[in-house]
């Protein structure tokens, strides 16, 4: 299947390949694949081996990540692909298919490769081998390069590369990628394997039922009682290789990693330290990200006025001030929380803490139907659900992880503050129940319970009916506990960053221009004003009029018109034309509601959610008989709608990126728009009976 | 005897892993083959999953799948 942004990833990939000038065409370059277990230590040696010259994207139609690079040793060179970590190569999982699909030259424009280096943790040998066995199994030349030797030796497992090199009939050598230690032997090795068709005669390779035919080995798995035998064979053989050329010394003395985990999943402490680490990520998410938020804030303000000051009044200087620079900046601003969160996401997947986390809260996430690993993801979704819905990608099996995703946008995200914030300080500001109890802040827990109520019956609900599927196996790896290599960690920040700010760039750039001329359009001539009194001054009379401009143009635009039209759907929520522009133009961003407002009620729009002249004119704002058209009950139901509805582009965006798929786009946003719908309409036609 | 009702910090051998299924599947890949010796680590706070020790590694799974490994009484 191809996808046009499949087109652009292979560009990329090639147009950063000619920058370098020994390679003139990629294609025929050497293709060299690095394939092994999570955890060995397969990115630090993709970075050590490729530098800087790599590409990251995804695979056609998946959301896999698919890492590129060029590795040059000597006179050599090769492109090499870096395959997502694997335990096997049978067709169980997205990654496990993609791997088999590169390995079989089965992807797209990738030819088969030459060779493949296999990276095995030289601490967990017998587990790492059994995918070395696998890949033997495809008859590409196999180069393993063993990791952690030095970890290995001290905990008393010496290593006899040699013998294991001649048992494997493959070139073994040992790695330090960190310190380039064995990266020579390596090239030479592995560009010796792919230039030669030796593959190796192995023992269990001969038994007939494994080479019936090459293709289909993997696939004809349908046969589970044969695939088991496979899998029983492979391992007797590794058992075999295992003992004759590892000698594991005994020892007494409990291991590093036993000592750590025996507090970090202790029964007691073990929750009290998730809950501590949580808090501290989030807590450090909000207050490092607020600095830099504010400099990006008024750089795009400065950007702004710098655009203001160069381009000539007119159409031209609106569309990049109001729709461009402030539509993409609104969503770059987050950009920060994004970094953070990336950032400590992998120092707890490098430190191994991640797995603890999902062990620790397996059996109450098991309940809704999730797996252990969305709580993060939920987490991180009442600070912003773009980061929470793009660190979903620790959920392995696809289903799962949708789920996820479905449900992410339902936690009050800080965009959704705003919003509140203003509602109760219009209408219930200085209220409390028992006297002592503030209703706001009753309130504002009760919106936080609604979120996180519906997303779990939602789950619930989900996994019972379009994501039906078994419950995913939790079979899970506790990998020792390890420091994380600062290199691999910052250059996943930022890849994952970047990957960010160019997809969603180009959707949330689409859409900002879209509303922007929704509500620039058609344009209002200024004529009709009157100014207000005889006796005001220049300067008021001009603030007077701008404001007039602008609220005029707002009721007159395309976006006034759909105000217009959406009316009758929303008058039994208790909203009117007014509210219902600012609903639509919301939907670009939850908090843009307070500043739509301010406009339509003229106050000028530097009004924040706290100013005083908009709480007053929201109060003040009557209907055409006179009626108040916001009572305190129009206030909840509002806030009771923006906790469910789906109004913001960039969620939108990261959504149809990371799920590849609009038809799951627009279920979420068309689900949660029916939903907001309904507990609208109940809190406010049961309000009205209750007689509020 | 079933894996769920080796107590806590013993060792013993694995018989045969029961049921044709992916979970099953992922088992044996990751080593829990018979023949393996395995060691019952220690259960989660809420009494699930567990965390087994095998060929020099941890592997954590809930007890509905380790049900279906037998091992050596």
């Amino acid at each position: 299947m191809k996808t046009p942004t499949t087109e652009s990833q292979e560009s990329g990939v090639e147009s950063h390949l000619t920058e370098n000038s020994e390679i003139r065409n990629p294609k025929s370059q050497m293709l060299i694949a690095l394939a092994g277990n999570p955890n060995a230590g397969k990115t630090t040696l993709f970075n050590a081996l490729t530098g800087l010259k790599q590409k990251v994207a995804n695979y056609p139609g998946v959301t896999v990540e698919r890492k590129e690079g060029f590795w040059k040793a000597g006179e050599n060179a090769a492109r090499l692909i870096d395959l997502p970590g694997l335990y096997s190569l049978d067709v169980t999982s997205m990654d496990e298919q993609i791997a088999h699909d590169v390995l079989t030259g089965k992807i797209g424009n990738l030819p088969k490769p030459d060779a493949v280096i296999a990276v095995v943790d030289a601490t967990n040998l017998e587990r790492n081998l059994y995918l070395v066995t696998q890949i033997l199994e495809f008859k590409i030349p196999v180069v393993v390069a063993l990791t952690m030797v030095d970890l290995a030796e001290k905990q008393s497992l010496e290593i006899d590369t040699a013998k294991l090199s001649e048992l494997l009939q493959i070139p073994v050598i040992a790695v330090k990628a960190g310190q380039k230690h064995g990266i020579e032997e390596l090239a030479e090795k592995t560009f010796e394997a792919a230039q030669s068709d030796k593959i190796p005669h192995l023992p269990w390779l001969t038994e007939a039922e494994f080479l019936e035919s090459d293709e289909d080995i993997h696939l004809s798995l349908s046969d589970d009682a044969a695939a088991n035998r496979k899998i029983f064979a492979r391992y007797n053989f590794i058992s075999d290789v295992y003992q004759e050329s590892v000698n594991a010394l005994e020892t007494t003395e409990r291991g590093v990693s036993e000592k750590i985990d025996s507090v970090l999943t202790h029964k007691f402490f073990g929750l009290v330290i998730l809950v501590a680490v949580l808090l501290l990520v989030f807590q450090t998410i909000f207050s490092w990200a607020e600095l830099p938020m504010n400099l990006l804030e008024s750089g795009f303000g400065a950007l702004g006025e710098l655009a203001k000051a160069v381009l000539p009044e007119g159409i031209l200087a609106d569309l990049v001030i109001d729709g461009i620079i402030a539509g993409v900046g609104g969503i770059l601003v987050f950009l920060p929380q994004i970094l953070l969160l990336f950032l400590f996401i992998s120092i707890l997947e490098d430190t191994g803490y991640m797995s603890r986390a999902a062990f620790l809260l397996d059996k109450l996430m098991s309940k809704v139907g999730l797996h252990g690993k969305a709580f993060l993801p939920l987490m991180s979704s009442f600070a912003c659900a773009i980061p929470g819905i793009m660190a979903a990608r620790t959920i392995e099996n696809p289903r799962d992880r949708l789920a996820t995703i479905m449900i992410a946008p339902f936690m009050s995200c800080s965009a959704r503050l705003p919003v509140y914030t203003l509602m109760i300080a219009t209408f219930f500001a200085g209220q409390t129940v028992f006297g002592f109890i503030s209703v706001g802040a009753v309130l504002m827990l009760a919106m936080y319970a609604l979120g996180i109520f519906t997303a779990v019956i939602a789950a619930f609900v989900l996994k019972r009916t379009l994501l039906k599927s078994p419950p995913p196996p939790f079979v899970m790896e506790l990998p020792p506990y390890r420091l994380p290599n600062l290199r691999t960690v910052f250059q996943n920040m930022f890849t994952r960053a970047w990957l960010f700010v160019k997809r969603a760039g180009t959707v949330i750039l689409t859409i900002s221009i879209i509303l922007w001329a929704l509500a620039y359009f058609p344009r209002t001539n200024t004529e009709m004003f009157v100014p207000p009194d005889a006796n005001a001054s220049a300067e008021e009379i001009q603030k007077a009029k701008e404001d007039f401009q602008q609220s005029e143009q707002l009721r007159n635009s395309y976006a006034g018109k759909l105000g217009h039209l959406i009316e009758p759907v929303i008058t039994p929520l208790g909203f009117d034309w007014k509210i219902g522009i600012a609903l639509i133009s919301s939907f670009a961003a939850r908090e843009v509601l307070v500043s739509t407002l301010s406009i339509i009620y003229n106050v000028g729009k530097d009004a924040n959610e706290e100013s005083e002249t908009l709480t007053q004119a929201i109060r003040d704002e009557k209907r055409d008989d006179g009626t108040p058209v916001w009572t305190p009950l129009t206030a909840l139901t509002l806030m009771v709608f923006f906790v469910l509805a789906m109004q913001c582009m960039s969620t939108i965006a990261i959504v149809r990126r990371e799920t590849n798929s609009w038809a799951w786009t627009l279920f979420m946003v068309g689900y949660m728009t029916a939903l907001a719908y309904f507990a609208a309409f109940v809190t406010y036609q049961v309000g009205r009976m209750l007689g509020f | 005897m079933i894996l769920t009702n080796l107590p806590i910090g013993e060792t013993a051998k694995v018989v045969s892993v029961k049921g044709n299924n992916a979970v099953t599947k992922r088992l044996m890949e990751m080593g829990v083959v018979p023949g393996v010796a395995v060691k019952v680590v220690k259960t989660a706070p809420f009494g699930d999953p567990i965390e087994i020790r095998l060929r020099g590694y941890s592997l954590a799974m809930r007890k509905s799948e380790a049900e279906a490994i037998e091992v050596s009484e």
